[in-house]
């Protein structure tokens, strides 16, 4: 009796349904309009284009939840990388310590964007620009205007593939991408840790009535959000061997538009990492698929900006009707 | 018989501003206590000062005769003292389960709480509805969010939590002001089954007919101290809120008078 009511909530507390049937839908339509889509190497070359701008996105959708949201995401992966491949090639340096001292680094930035975003409670907007242009910056200097290619095996580990029955190509980054979203979906819904997240995005003075330590909460977010970005560099060296300062300059926008695209509502408090997942696939999905139809470019970045703003006026009007 | 909790000469200032000066409070076991008093009496500082959101800068709060010091809502908590706040601080987003237990989630026992950090989410969807049901309140789920709730049910949410982890005192900060006649109806109801269970109630209202309706003892504030305490069964509300104006004073031997009226403009 009560179950198109019961449905429609479902839909409502399960955020990542729209997103999921918009990834279905568009890979069917461009399975029937394009020859070429649908096969299993371009499917496995689709996800693999998703994997470094969907790590940027996990860390991404923790930050947004929060209601913050983190512009200088894809210039700390950058500055990572530069500092993996370097430490290796100048220095010497074991893959392994280089990538584990690139996390480290990573997640330190985190931690002073998060200690200025609590401690002096800065908009984190304007934190993370600032954070965006220094280290932009720094990279540059610290890379002195070249680029530096990765011999590493370990640097380059997540690019190395594997033939599951035979033909469907998976790398390692597409392994480690599924296995680090289901662990943040984890924490995030079935820990106090991921509660508290999502109750300060939603009502930080009542998450403080509640006995929440808001504060410590923003700042393991921040520092988590770090140690994601810096996984991030490591899949980007596995896709691309190379390291460079120019890469992923706008790394920030697409991770936030693949959130967005997820349903996860830029006012804080709602959404889940699996959209955000669904989201990262339908970029690359369009991407893709359009290039197959004979689309530019151009009009690809056309098509993904009139996706964000139907996904928000969708996030903007189911709400509107909830309340 | 040792009051549950007690305050003796708080004074709070800001700046200039004298919020409290020199308030005394006491709640007894079992009793539903109105605080009432004028806008900027002072209440809601006082109130702060019992939960532990603000700190006075003189007197003494103590807790079954034992003097207390809190340095804020968390330490009023330790010592069995839930806090209603006018706002609910409900995280709306989600549901009445988690918000039951926001920032006291219970873990599953074994392993898989101690190294996964895994929720009970059963246990206390069980248990939010256990208390609820105590309460008579009728939700359907327990996953519901909360801002599909009407305001009476999210009031009733908030005051269950209160109810259900306050082991001393449940303070409420005008549970009412916001709700239509019928919802506030539920919530009165609500905080006589909350005295039934043996739990003394603070209430903080406005609404004189619900204070005469509910309330045991009547503590009237003023001018940033406690003036009279009356029953309702002995005073009328006429009387109490001429004792809360300060056109009426309370004697020392309990009789309350007029105030002569000496506006100045008669000289």
């Amino acid at each position: 009796m009560s179950t198109i009511k019961e449905r429609s909530e479902f839909i409502l507390r399960t955020p990542a349904i729209g997103p999921a049937l918009a990834l279905v839908v568009a890979v069917v339509v461009f399975s029937i309009t394009t020859d070429t889509f649908l096969n299993v190497d371009n499917l496995s070359l689709v996800v693999q284009q998703s994997l470094v701008i969907g790590t940027l996105a996990l860390g991404q959708t923790l930050v947004i939840l929060t209601s913050g949201i983190d512009l200088a995401n894809a210039a700390i992966a950058v500055f990572a990388t530069l500092l993996m491949a370097k430490l290796t090639l100048e220095s010497g340096m074991p893959g392994v310590v280089a990538l584990l001292i690139g996390i480290v680094v990573a997640a330190a930035i985190g931690a002073v964007t998060g200690g200025i975003v609590t401690g002096f409670r800065l908009p984190p907007f304007i934190v993370t620009l600032g954070m965006l242009t220094i280290v932009t910056a720094v990279s540059r200097i610290y890379a002195a205007g070249q680029s530096f290619p990765v011999t590493d095996d370990t640097l380059g580990f997540l690019g190395q593939k594997q033939y599951l029955f035979g033909q469907v190509e998976v790398t390692y980054g597409m392994v480690l991408m599924l296995v680090m979203y289901i662990g943040l979906w984890y924490a995030l819904t079935r820990t106090a840790w991921g509660k508290h997240v999502y109750a300060v995005g939603n009502d930080p003075e009542a998450a403080r009535l509640s006995g929440i330590h808001v504060r410590r909460s923003l700042l393991g977010v921040y520092v988590v959000a770090g140690v994601i970005y810096g996984i991030a560099a490591w899949q980007a060296l596995g896709r691309v061997p190379n390291a460079d300062p120019n890469a992923f300059q706008l790394g920030n926008l697409d991770s936030i538009t693949a959130v967005v695209i997820g349903g996860t509502s830029l006012f804080g408090g709602r959404g889940s990492v699996i959209g955000t997942l669904v989201g990262a696939l339908i970029v690359a999905v369009l991407r893709s698929g359009l290039t197959q139809a004979g689309i530019d470019n151009l009009y690809q970045d056309v098509a993904t900006g009139v996706l964000v703003i139907a996904a928000v006026a969708v996030d903007r009007f189911s709400r509107g009707r909830q309340r | 018989m040792t009051p549950v909790l007690a305050a003796k000469g708080l004074v709070k200032r800001y700046g200039r501003v004298t919020a409290m000066d020199g308030a005394d409070f006491d709640l007894n076991a079992g009793e539903v206590l109105a605080v009432v008093g004028d806008n900027g009496a002072g209440k809601s500082t006082l109130i702060k000062t019992l939960s532990g959101a603000v700190i006075p800068d003189e007197g003494e709060i103590r807790v079954n005769g034992e003097q207390v010091h809190f340095h804020g809502p968390l330490d009023a908590r330790k010592h069995g003292i839930e806090t209603v706040y006018q706002d609910l601080a409900l995280a709306q987003a989600q549901d009445i389960a988690t918000n039951m237990f926001l920032g006291r989630e219970k873990r599953r026992p074994g392993f898989l709480g101690a190294v996964f950090r895994l929720l009970d989410s059963g246990g206390m969807r069980a248990e939010a509805r256990r208390v609820l049901d105590e309460l008579g309140i009728t939700i359907k789920s327990m996953t519901q969010p909360v801002e599909t709730l009407s305001g009476g049910q999210r009031q009733a949410v908030a005051v269950a939590r209160a109810a259900a982890f306050g082991t001393r005192v449940v303070i409420m900060d005008e549970p009412t002001a916001a709700l239509g006649v019928a919802e506030s109806a539920k919530v009165l109801d609500l905080i006589g089954r909350i005295r039934e269970r043996g739990l003394p109630v603070v209430l903080i209202s406005h609404n004189m007919p619900h204070v005469f309706e509910i309330a045991d003892r009547v503590h009237v504030h003023r001018l940033g101290r406690r003036v009279a305490v009356v029953s309702p069964k002995t005073h009328s509300m006429n009387e109490v809120v001429g004792l809360l104006t300060g056109a009426l004073r309370m004697a020392d031997d309990g009789t309350i008078e007029e105030v002569g009226v000496t506006t100045g403009l008669n000289r």
